[in-house]
């Protein structure tokens, strides 16, 4: 099959804006199920928790920096550093690690 | 910081300064933003888009994980469907958002409102949003966006466009930095909450487990995160009921 990249993006940008928009304009009361809103709250957690990884250790040229980059970085947002601390705590690991690796 | 409530006029009185106060909230994120969609950049690239794809891409997703899981996918040859399903799972958090800010719109708000302030629901957008006291302010919510859908877009222009040039040492580092902002998401909640602690660390297991079992691992990686999402998030709904009361963050 071949794809066309700009139907890809419209793909993504029509169900990105779909997801953000639909509640916001046709919502207007709390959603009651309990099930539905316990599932949506651990939705994000589950889907960036899997995407972390293993693939973290395969981003990087050593997987040992990788792994520190993952250490490093949980301890950062533990300790309250916010998504620009961490982001950096975490590229700043891998840059000094692969200096000697 | 007056706040006015007059309800019959599109933007509030006074919406020159929320607009202000937004710009100046959303510039810390927009930097962050720049950094973080550098290293989206060279996975666009790797997935086959041009500078201007990666742009275009970008501007009109507003998504870090969901724009990561479909450039992968892409990168795989995946079909439409698949790409449809992995954006909708990767931002389906953004639909709780959305329901979390339609229970703080003023009344009466023209429609259009509703609509451009979806466009760029975002966490750390949602977050400053949502912190501010009494009724979303449109004026506050467009400022904070003017400042970082820009950054989010150009970063990841310029990560597709830079990322080939730079010393493999730089972009090994680089890479690293949507990691970093995944973890600044979900390791916060999971300090107060040991249920989002506990699955954090069945999830890293179950995620890593799947890529080695010969049977998960001939599937892609997009559709591993698809069914470990559905089925660790049902699982821990239906153990974990969470209390409706909690939800009001």
């Amino acid at each position: 099959m071949t794809s066309n990249i700009y139907i890809y993006i419209l793909v993504m940008a029509g169900v990105s804006f779909a997801i953000r928009a639909l509640p916001l304009t046709l919502i207007q009361k709390q959603i009651k199920n309990r099930f539905i809103q316990s599932f949506l709250y651990y939705v994000p957690y589950v889907t960036l928790a899997v995407m972390t990884f293993p693939a973290i250790l395969e981003a990087t040229q050593s997987p040992v920096s990788g792994a520190a980059a993952l250490i490093i970085g949980i301890a950062a947002a533990w300790l309250g550093a916010d998504l620009f601390r961490v982001a950096l705590a975490c590229c700043a690991t891998v840059l000094i690690l692969e200096l000697f690796l | 910081m007056k706040r006015a409530t007059d309800i019959s006029r599109p933007l509030l009185p006074g919406w020159r300064t929320a607009f202000l106060e937004g710009l100046r909230d959303g510039t810390p994120i927009g930097l962050g933003y720049f950094a973080v969609a550098f290293s989206l950049g060279i996975t666009a690239k790797n997935a086959g888009l041009t500078p201007g794809q990666g742009f275009l891409a970008s501007i009109l997703c507003n998504a870090s994980a969901g724009e990561y899981a479909a450039f992968t996918l892409i990168a795989a040859g995946a079909s439409y469907l698949e790409v449809a399903i992995i954006t909708l799972i990767t931002n389906a958090r953004y639909l709780l958002m959305s329901c979390a800010m339609s229970q703080r719109m003023r009344p009466g708000i023209p429609f259009y409102h509703r609509l451009f302030m979806a466009f760029d629901i975002t966490d750390e957008l949602f977050g400053i949003n949502i912190a501010r006291p009494g009724y979303l302010d449109p004026a506050y919510t467009y400022g904070a966006m003017a400042v970082a859908a820009p950054c989010w877009a150009c970063g990841t222009a310029i990560g597709a466009l830079a990322g080939s040039l730079l010393p493999l040492r730089l972009v090994s580092a680089f890479s690293v930095a949507l990691y970093g902002m995944f973890l600044a998401v979900i390791i916060p909640p999971a300090k107060t909450d040991r249920v989002v602690a506990g699955l954090i660390i069945l999830c890293f297991a179950a995620s890593f487990l799947a890529a080695s079992l010969p049977a998960l691992a001939a599937v892609s990686s997009g559709t591993r995160t698809i069914l470990l999402t559905v089925v660790i998030s049902a699982a821990a709904a239906a153990l974990f009921p969470r209390d409706p009361k909690e939800e009001e963050s």
